[in-house]
């Protein structure tokens, strides 16, 4: 298992999950908000639609289904 | 009194705007939708320059009259008074700081000298031992085709194309024709379809826009160095220019290309213009990229717009060649024609930017 943390909060994955992943599995389902305001989360899985954006270890705007979890990751939903 | 106006850019748009209030009935054509043109490729910086004296003139008038415009525009309009910073990478370009910090503080134009260490704090993502900056804290940054579409709310617009040009009359791509006492050519670099003679040359410019990453960019920052690659009319330059937008997002430039025709992204043009802002904001490296495009910029020799009363017509009035700063003297022009219209005195002199001037250049 590998620990990371969404928002601050230690969260425990599997090896080999995604960031988005991560985040939908430990019970999240807004990962960013749109310009105008609209909750919004991953759609295509492969790195196309830029809708499951995130902030990930300091990197703001982070495709997140593209991204594989690692121990210490720090992930900020937007 | 009827005026029409040829193209529907911000230089049109802001003498229809003008020529609307002077009390003509004012009609704009267009075959694109407005500011379409290098309107909306541009940059939106609200520049005062002083690359000549007459350069000066237009830009310290024209951001006068953008302020007092601002207070209406509307928010789609993006007014950002962000100010502007010239950075200096070295001691020559902060020789160039304080000669420009005395021309300007003389005309009253708001400027501060930034040392190396207040310019790190001003922009904590610059490249860390810069000479220093000038700061205008009067420059802003603004969204330039929806200006241009405020400008033209109450005012006709024609989608279509000016074809021919003559004495009081145009004729449209669709074959009528419209009668004008008044007709303004505001069309860009266009303009040489109407005026072969004129001395206009396109001159190419890419830039790229990142994704939103409110706060990362404070100023719209320019490299003093550009002052050498500018200058020049006739090589190709890249320098680096970055401007915060009220999104958030981040508009990099720029480069000038002449001889380009065609509009495609020019790769190596692109990736010198980009490694450019890296060796300024390396951090700019990182952010996300979600458009690049280019346009065309109306050129001039002597780098200053055509403004005034066409030769060889009685009802023809020019106003382009504005090069890389018609939305900043866009007001200013529509101001200087609107007063040579109706024969009065202008704020300030208007001989510089006369169609039929020598357009020498040092
Ligand atoms: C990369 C780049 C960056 C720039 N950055 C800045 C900046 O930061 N600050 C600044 O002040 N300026 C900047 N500029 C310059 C500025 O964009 C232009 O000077 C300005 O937009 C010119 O406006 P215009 O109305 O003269 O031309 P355009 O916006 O090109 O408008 C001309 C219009 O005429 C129409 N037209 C053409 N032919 C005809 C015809 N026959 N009949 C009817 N209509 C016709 C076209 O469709 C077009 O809409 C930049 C330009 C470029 C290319
Ligand atoms: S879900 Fe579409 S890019 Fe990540």
């Amino acid at each position: 298992m590998i620990e990371l943390f969404i928002n601050g909060r230690g969260f425990f994955v599997k090896e080999g999950t995604t960031a988005a992943a991560a985040v939908l599995t430990c019970g999240t389902a807004q990962f960013r908000s749109s310009v105008t305001g609209e909750p919004r989360a991953p759609l295509c899985g492969m790195g196309i639609c830029y809708e499951c954006r995130l902030t990930i270890d300091g990197v703001q705007h982070a495709r997140s289904c593209r991204i594989m979890a690692t121990e210490g990751m720090r992930i900020e939903t937007t | 009194m009827r005026a029409v106006i040829i193209g529907a850019g911000i230089v049109g748009a802001a003498c229809a705007y003008e020529l609307q209030r002077e009390g003509f009935q004012v009609t704009v054509c267009d075959p694109g939708v407005i500011g379409g043109g290098a309107t909306a490729a541009g940059m939106g910086h609200l520049a005062v320059m002083d690359d000549s004296p007459a350069q000066f003139a237009l830009t310290s008038y024209s951001q006068a009259l953008w302020r007092e415009l601002a207070e209406e525009l509307p928010p789609t309009a993006e007014i950002l008074p962000c100010g502007s910073l010239w950075i200096a990478a070295d001691a020559e370009e902060m020789a160039e700081v304080h000669r420009k910090f005395a021309y300007y503080s003389e005309r009253g134009i708001p400027v501060e000298v930034l040392d190396s260490q207040q310019l790190a704090e001003a922009e904590p993502h610059l490249r860390p031992g810069m000479a220093g900056g000038l700061l205008m804290s009067a420059d802003g940054v603004c969204y330039p085709p929806c200006a241009a579409e405020w400008l033209l709310r109450s005012v006709s617009v024609i989608r279509a194309r000016v074809v021919r040009l003559a004495e009081g009359e145009v004729t449209l791509d669709r074959g009528s024709r419209l009668e004008a006492d008044v007709i303004i050519v505001a069309n860009g670099t266009a303009a040489v379809d109407l005026f072969p003679d004129l001395p206009l040359a396109p001159r190419k410019g890419h830039l790229l826009i990142t994704d939103r990453y409110p706060g990362w960019l404070r100023h719209q920052l320019i490299e003093l160095g550009y002052l050498k690659s500018a200058h020049s009319t006739t090589a190709d330059s890249v320098a680096f220019n970055a401007q915060p937008r009220a999104t958030g997002q981040i508009l990099i430039g720029s480069s000038r290309q002449f001889g380009a025709v065609n509009g495609e992204i020019d790769p190596p043009m692109l990736a010198r213009m980009l490694q450019r802002a890296f060796e300024y904001m390396p951090g700019l490296a990182q952010l996300a990229s979600i458009r690049t495009w280019t346009g065309f910029r109306a050129a001039t020799p002597d780098k200053l717009p055509v403004i005034g009363h066409a030769p060889g017509y009685s009802t023809v009035y020019l106003a382009t060649g504005h090069e890389g700063l018609g939305i900043s003297t866009s007001l200013a022009t529509a101001k200087l024609l609107a007063d040579q219209l109706m024969n009065r005195e202008s704020r300030i002199p208007r001989e510089p930017y006369l169609p039929g001037r020598s357009y020498s250049h040092d």
